[in-house]
């Protein structure tokens, strides 16, 4: 694992002076990694992020990204990051080569850099031949290429996504998971995402942090976090009608056996390990195995078991919901 | 990769392009732009055409009005004659009607300063459409708010003057851009200038322009960059703008006005641009009157800015 590049302690964020959106969180994201923030709604991810980049000052405590405090040194922190927000924030009445170009101007990068990076950049993003159509026109996966693109103007050295994929088609969907992955691959960028989508956490993310009610539950990989939850199901049919409970459950790192017609779903630690280690003992013993199947549980289960059940009634921020919703509108206008 | 010398984030830079693209929006949208201009126009068209006061004293309004035939005993006059004096009525009425031009040019000039009205009010849609520009400007941070403009620009390094002063700029280009549109039409109208008008003096109409648009607009941006809705800024201009353009000299001079109305038209930073802008083109120039006018508007303006900077400057840093 490489140095942390972002480091929180106690993080803090009331909004008038009673909803405490952030409840004092810390955490660690590793130089090179995919670090994923997933909660429901109004679980305090998009807060944490509007701190970290420097948009909302927390109400307590603190947090450096690339060593830079976010409070007092917001602007050197703001030259080093790149963000994508949630919303499309590009300008509608504005071709998208000149929305990149606007944003290269924000940063202060030199007209000649920026004119050479802005083409690359829009090549990246497959828009370079509508580079210059009114964004009036893209579809919502092209609006969301076109904030990718200008999120990456200054080179970040870390990338800040705010629920990147939110209400994109599933194909638009697979398509800005590759550009995300490589990003990471082929210039080592550092990636913090918000995300309420399950599969996209488990998709890209090396480390997680389900987050819930402004606080961190769990952080892990999102292996570890489903070992957590207890280990793999493995099925296993006997072609003899004797009851081997009793034999798979002497094998180590077996938690659980239940029986139900002809199968045996066996909760176990590692799986894959596991699993010929229980053929083998039933072997030995003369039963022949003829059916094995070994299904990791999802984030799902991992989710749920930490997040709890109920739907949620969110009492999130008028404001927060209004973005959503404009975002979705937008996304699904073409 | 990238080294922290290759940004140089300038308050200019980031004030050009934040300018920029405004009056790029601006210039896309072309409708607006003409329904912006549409709207003084049509009031100088239709109300400073036809509200022709000059011509209730037209001699040719009298011509109708039939003055009999007086006769006057002969005794009442000094000194006294014999027998009745007849005066004939058409007589009266020709020595009337010269009169009464003469006397309705002297109100004209006494109360409006011109001789004709269509002048005296065309101008005052400079500040007409100064106000509108300006708040509809400013108001426009509800939508780079809304829809997410504004935080991305706060996540950048740019300066957060350049995002204050980019608006502000931009309300006051606008501003002057449209004056000089209803200006020029005013004049093809048949706007009278003065003989004290030189090509200097329009120096001073943007001057004075420049002042009011920048204390509009901070104050506007100052009150709408915390509303989500434009909902509630619309509907506050909307109930702003008649009273001040009618609380003012716009329309009317204020020497006509009820006391309580002079009150109040003479804390209105219009009555100052208006007068300024009417100084400086169809009036006889009064230089101390105009160097009350521009006392007047560079307070106000300083005052509004300070105002609508601070207050916008907290919260883009809260």
């Amino acid at each position: 694992m490489g140095e942390n590049v972002i480091k929180a302690e106690g993080l803090t964020k009331i909004f008038n002076k009673s909803l405490v959106a952030v409840d004092h969180i810390s955490f660690s994201v590793y130089d090179g990694e995919i670090f994923g923030f997933l909660g429901p709604n109004g679980a305090g991810k998009t807060t944490t992020i509007n701190m970290l980049i420097t948009v909302l000052k927390p109400t307590e405590g603190k947090a450096s990204v690339l060593g830079y405090d976010i409070v007092k040194q917001a602007n050197e922190v703001r030259k080093v990051i790149g963000v994508v927000p949630q919303e499309y924030t590009a300008d509608e009445d504005l071709t998208g080569y000149e929305n990149i170009m606007l944003c290269a101007d924000l940063y202060g990068i030199p007209r000649g850099i920026a004119k050479k990076r802005a083409l690359e950049l829009l090549e990246l993003v497959e828009l370079l031949e509508f580079k210059d159509k009114r964004v009036e026109t893209y579809s919502g996966g092209m609006r969301r290429r076109l904030e990718l693109a200008c999120g990456l103007i200054n080179r970040p050295k870390i990338l800040f996504l705010d629920e990147p994929t939110l209400g994109l088609d599933v194909q638009t969907r697979a398509a800005t998971w590759d550009y995300i992955k490589r990003l990471k691959k082929e210039y080592g960028m550092t990636i913090f995402m918000t995300t309420h989508y399950l599969e996209e956490a488990d998709a890209l993310c090396d480390r997680i942090a389900i987050i819930d009610h402004g606080k961190i539950i769990v952080t892990g990989t999102p292996s570890e976090l489903k070992d957590s939850i207890g280990g793999d199901i493995i099925a296993i049919s006997v072609k003899e009608d004797v009851d081997v409970t009793e034999i798979i459950r002497s094998v180590e790192n077996v938690k659980e056996v239940k029986k139900e017609d002809n199968t045996y779903w066996i909760k176990a630690e590692k799986g894959e390990v596991t699993a010929p280690v229980i053929v083998e003992a039933l072997w030995r013993r003369n039963y022949t195995v003829t059916r094995l199947s070994i299904m990791e549980p999802t984030l799902n289960e991992v989710y749920l078991e930490y997040t709890g059940r109920a739907i949620r009634d969110v009492e999130e921020s008028k404001e927060s919901l209004r973005i959503q919703r404009i975002t979705l509108m937008r996304a699904r206008s073409r | 990769m990238s080294s922290l010398d290759e940004f140089n984030p300038s308050l200019i830079r980031g004030l050009w392009a934040l300018t920029l693209r405004e009056l790029k929006k601006w210039l896309k949208d072309p409708v607006m732009l003409v329904m912006f201009i549409l709207q003084p126009l049509i009031w100088m068209g239709l109300l400073g055409k036809s509200m022709n006061i000059q011509g209730l004293f037209l001699s040719s309004n009298l011509s109708n009005i039939s003055i009999p035939n007086i006769q006057i005993p002969g005794s009442l006059l000094n000194p006294p004659v014999n027998g009745v004096i007849n005066i004939p009525g058409t007589l009266i009425s020709k020595q009337l009607q010269k009169m009464f031009s003469e006397i309705g040019l002297n109100i004209m000039q006494n109360t409006f300063g011109v001789s004709d009205y269509f002048s005296y009010m065309a101008v005052g849609m400079v500040s007409m459409i100064v106000t509108t520009t300006t708040m509809f400007s400013g108001m426009s941070i509800v939508w780079d708010r809304r829809l997410g403009f504004l935080n991305k620009v706060i996540s950048t390094p740019v300066s957060r003057a350049a995002i204050i002063f980019a608006k502000i700029l931009n309300a006051t280009f606008r501003a002057m851009f449209q004056s000089t549109v209803i200006l020029a039409l005013a004049y093809i109208l048949g706007l009278k200038l003065s003989s004290t008008f030189t090509w200097i003096n329009i120096v001073g109409v943007y001057a004075a322009i420049f002042l009011l648009s920048v204390g509009l607009s901070s104050i506007f941006l100052a009150f709408s960059i915390r509303s989500t809705r434009m909902e509630r800024p619309m509907q506050f201009v909307g109930l702003i703008t008649m009273p001040l353009m009618f609380a003012s000299n716009i329309f009317f001079p204020i020497s006509l006005m009820p006391s309580w109305m002079q009150t109040i038209a003479r804390i209105n930073p219009l009555t100052y641009l208006t007068d300024a802008v009417r100084q400086l083109t169809i009036l006889q120039l009064e230089p101390s009157a105009l160097i009350v006018d521009f006392t007047c508007l560079s307070i106000f303006a300083a005052i509004l800015a300070t105002i609508g900077i601070v207050l916008s400057w907290k919260y883009l840093t809260k």
